[in-house]
This record gives structure tokens, C-alpha cells and sequence, in this order.
């Protein structure tokens, strides 16, 4: 792959609280965030030239498609050109990655890229359904597969061969909410327990309610600027030194392994390949934490722990702030909140509060480099950035 | 789950029905669902029908009791990942079974089931569900 021809940094981010929102509409969500991220850059809405962003299913979950448009006509920023990205919970992370390409390329000089998605305007089991189309419809949702239990086979599986505990799943969700209640934007100001989780109702076993992200409302968006210009916008620009994508197979079936994403390594490889970098190199990460086990497979992957080892990673602490690698600074999807369609971008805007230094009580001290995962299905879609202070090659 | 025309349901009746799938002649692969190029020798693969014995292992499962719209009558019901002694993986559900039963390796064969009922049209929907190998 060619190295990007222009660098990108980022200039300016803004994000809605995540959770029910119920007086307020897709256009209401990513218009608040597009004016807070507009704002924090200091730019006028006609310094735009582009708006990409992602929604997972507005079709199902509002009946509204074309929101590419939509969120141009909202955010007052017509006649400037929109795209969607769809890819399911990875939409705005690849909403992301189109436009460091629209800016690396020499297209665009200045695009808004984000995410939005209304989850709470349908009842439980029409998003179980929307949220099944992320998998393979015909041959997995056709028999009454769900997504957490797509995500249970990957527990049980990994429970199986490395002998990951019921307690291990439950310190992750555990530390993630004590991460959320330092996190203004959370869904969640609630600590839990051991006993909460084992109280919490089965989904899909072993998986259990507060093993599960919830259904939240939310919106994200994010201002992206050359970064040879960015330094004319901000004093503390943050650059993306990377922005990997990598596909697998749409069904869970279809794999050797469930153990182990594939997409996860694949895009690993290539982002610590363009940022030059190794996985000792990051300073925190936000991991794609749909359901617990996610987590811990996904630390594995990207190469903060060993293969297998991810249980006991979290149970020795290592991922806590402080520890030695803080996965999920934020609360992570699991108590900041996941509105699908902007997951991806508000994991960036956790980043860059963190690189800027302005997380206040849930800051990591000293953060110059963060990795940002997010994954569509159950990896079908993979997307990681690598975000720092430092612009490396100039 | 969203409700289809009859069209969806009929061109699915050998792959549903029959656990009709495909395999490369050239690598020797099975694959279900059929598929029309192989993945790994594309153009110069040669894929034929193939039905397959229905006989196979656990590979995985979980007990859903959350369900999709149109499921919310049967549950908690058992999905599994069945690997088939051909070498393909295949997703249904495990009947026949009480759900703290299942575990993993355990040996399944095939079976015609009813799978569920559209709401609004009434069609009612079949396929392959896996049993405890007699
Ligand atoms: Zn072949």
C-alpha cells in the first residue's frame, strides 16, 4: 500500500451525550456535534469543503436513508458535497478513513467526517433485528442467531480453548463503567459489581445484560485538515499517523477460528506499518467493546497481550488507568454508550481530548500516542487509527 | 426479522431444505451456503452441487434469550455453529436437546424443521435444524 500523499490532523472535535435522547432526532444529534466540533476548531461552516458521515441503519431504526444529505441540509453546510458510509458498528470509523483519503489525495482541503445513529425510536426487538443485519442475514439471522449471540459463540469458544472466565468477562464491563463516571458525554454514571453482572439477565450465554453495550442515541464529528495547514487552526493539532481497513467474512461461520479477528490483525499490521510503530508504542486505546469478550479478544489481537491472554490482562489491571496499557479510557461501548453509526468517531473524540490533555479525572499523564479500534459485525469490518501529539515524518 | 416475498424463500428451498451446498473440484473445499467462484482458486476452481451427509460436531453455541422479532415464542432456544464432517461450518439450532445439554464436540445430524411464521403474510418458514446424533 502507498504511504497517503499529505498527511491529516485533526482540528477540531465535538460529541452529544450518548443515551435516550427522546426529544431529540438523527438531524438533532449530528447537528449539536458538528456545530461543537466546528466551534472547537475555530472554523467557519463554509471552511468545509466535505461532509462524510456514517450511520449504520437510520433505515431501520428512523425509516430515513440518505442521510448524507441530511446531515449536510441540518448542519446548514448545502451546497458542499455529503457521503454516508455504512459499515455497520464501524460506519464513522471508515467515515473517517474516506476522508484522511479525500485529504491525503489533494481533493479536499477541509472536511467534517462523523456519525450518528437514533436507536431508541424503535422498540427492543426491531433494533435486535436492525442490529442483525450487521451479520449474515440469510444464513445466520434466518434461524434466529442474534448479534450477542454471535458474540457468545466467540465467548464460549475462547472460554473453551483458553479457559477464559465468567469473572474475567465481568471485570471488563466492570472497569469500563468506573472509566464512564469521569466521562461527561457517558450513558452511564453507575459503578457495578461482581454481583450486578451475575444478577444481570442472560442475553445470549454466557453472555448477560452488563456484558452487552446499550442502545443508545448519539452523534460525533470530527474536522480534518492537511497537516502541513493544520498549525494556522490550532496550537495542539493531533495528527493521524494511521487509518487501516480490513474486511473479513460477513458470517461468524465462515471462520477457522472464532477465537481470534482476523480484520483485527490484518489492520493492526498495517496501522503500526504506517505509523511506524509497535503496540508498547501507544499510550492508551479505545477497543471495540460491543460486548465484553470483544474486548479481551481484541486486546490479544492488536498485540497488547498475548494470544489467550486477555482475561488475565484485565484481571491483573494492566488495562485500568494507570495500569500498563488503559483500554477504553472513555467508558469504552459498554458504558460511554454505543449509537452505532457514531461509535467509531466518538472513540477518536476520547483520543484527542486525551492527547490534548483535557480528559480532567480520567486523563492518562503524559498521553502522546492512542489507538483507536473499531469493528463492524463480528469483525467483518475492521478500522484502527493511530492518533498523536507528534506529527513523526515531516 | 423483516418479512420477504415467497421469491426469497423459494430459491432457497435446495440450500434450506436439502443442505445443498458446493464444492471445488480443484482444492477439494465444501462450502455452505454454495457459492459460485471458489476463494481460493477463483477462476480456475470448479465448483459443483454437493449435498452434504448433515452429520457433524458442536463447534460452538449459545442459548438465546433475547430474541429478534418473529423468535420471541420459542425462546430459550440453542444455536450452534455445526461443524459438518465434510469440513464446512454451517448455523442453525439445536433441537431435540434441553439447552444445558449442549456442550462443545458434541456429535449432531441434520433435520427438517419448522423454523418460524411470518407475522403479516402468514408464510411459514422451514429448514435444516441439527438434533443429538442417535
Ligand atoms: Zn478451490
Amino acid at each position: 500500500m502507498n504511504s497517503p500523499r499529505r498527511d491529516v490532523a485533526i482540528i477540531g472535535v465535538g460529541i452529544t451525550k450518548y443515551g435516550e435522547h427522546w426529544n431529540q432526532g438523527l438531524k438533532h444529534l449530528i447537528t449539536e456535534a458538528g456545530v461543537r466540533a466546528i466551534k472547537d476548531a475555530r472554523i467557519s461552516g463554509s471552511d468545509i469543503e466535505l461532509i462524510v458521515g456514517g450511520s449504520m441503519s437510520s433505515g431501520m431504526f428512523v425509516g430515513q436513508e440518505h442521510t448524507g444529505a441530511l446531515f449536510a441540509d441540518y448542519m446548514g453546510l448545502n451546497p458542499k458535497p455529503a457521503i454516508r458510509t455504512e459499515a455497520a458498528c464501524a460506519s464513522s470509523s471508515v467515515a473517517l478513513r474516506v476522508g484522511c483519503m479525500a485529504i491525503a489525495s489533494g481533493m479536499h482541503d477541509c472536511v467534517a467526517v462523523g456519525g450518528a445513529e437514533k436507536m431508541t425510536d424503535v422498540y427492543g426487538s426491531q433494533a435486535t433485528t436492525a442490529l442483525a443485519g450487521a451479520m449474515d442475514r440469510d444464513n445466520e439471522a434466518y434461524f434466529g442467531l442474534t448479534f450477542p449471540g454471535v458474540y457468545a459463540m466467540m465467548a464460549k469458544r475462547h472460554m473453551h480453548q483458553y479457559g477464559t472466565t465468567r469473572e474475567q468477562l465481568s471485570l471488563v464491563a466492570i472497569k469500563n463503567h468506573d472509566n464512564a463516571m469521569h466521562n461527561p458525554c457517558a450513558q452511564y454514571h453507575r459503578k457495578i459489581g461482581l454481583e450486578d453482572v451475575l444478577k444481570s439477565p442472560l442475553v445470549a450465554d454466557p453472555l448477560r445484560l452488563l456484558d452487552c453495550s446499550p442502545i443508545a442515541d448519539g452523534a460525533a464529528c470530527i474536522i480534518i485538515v492537511p497537516a502541513d495547514q493544520a498549525k494556522k487552526y490550532t496550537d495542539t493539532p493531533i495528527y493521524i499517523r494511521a487509518s487501516a481497513q480490513s474486511s473479513d467474512t460477513l458470517g461468524l461461520y465462515m471462520r477457522k477460528d472464532i477465537t481470534t479477528i482476523s480484520a483485527n490483525i490484518h489492520a493492526a499490521r498495517l496501522a503500526f506499518q504506517m505509523a511506524n510503530m509497535k503496540p508498547a508504542d501507544i499510550d492508551l486505546a479505545e477497543v471495540h467493546d460491543c460486548f465484553t469478550i470483544n474486548e479481551i479478544i481484541s486486546c490479544e489481537d492488536l498485540g497488547f497481550c498475548k494470544k489467550g491472554a486477555g482475561g488475565k490482562t484485565v484481571e491483573e489491571g494492566e488495562t485500568q488507568i494507570g495500569g500498563r496499557i488503559p483500554v477504553n479510557t472513555s467508558g469504552g461501548l459498554k458504558a460511554k454508550g454505543h449509537p452505532v453509526g457514531a461509535t467509531g468517531a466518538g472513540q477518536i473524540v476520547e483520543l484527542v481530548e486525551q492527547l490534548r490533555g483535557d480528559a480532567g479525572k480520567r486523563q492518562v499523564s503524559g498521553a502522546e500516542t492512542g489507538l483507536a479500534h473499531n469493528v463492524g459485525g463480528s469483525g467483518s469490518t475492521v478500522a484502527i487509527h493511530i492518533l498523536s501529539r507528534n506529527r513523526g515524518r515531516a | 426479522m423483516e418479512e420477504k416475498a415467497v421469491s426469497f424463500y423459494w430459491r432457497g428451498f435446495k440450500e434450506r431444505y436439502g443442505l445443498v451446498g458446493s464444492k471445488c473440484e480443484l482444492c477439494s473445499r465444501h462450502f455452505f451456503p454454495g457459492r459460485v467462484i471458489c476463494p481460493e482458486c477463483r477462476r480456475k476452481g470448479k465448483m459443483h452441487e454437493h449435498r452434504f451427509s448433515g452429520k457433524g460436531k458442536v463447534y460452538s453455541y449459545t442459548v438465546i434469550r433475547t430474541p429478534p422479532t418473529g423468535f420471541e415464542i420459542y425462546i430459550p432456544y440453542v444455536v450452534a455453529i455445526v461443524d459438518l464432517e465434510e469440513g464446512a461450518r454451517v448455523v442453525s439450532q439445536l433441537v431435540d436437546v434441553k439447552p444445558e445439554e449442549v456442550s462443545i464436540g458434541m456429535p449432531v445430524e441434520a433435520c427438517f424443521r419448522k423454523i418460524r411464521e411470518q407475522n403479516q403474510s402468514g408464510l411459514v418458514l422451514y429448514g435444516f435444524k441439527f438434533r443429538p446424533l442417535k
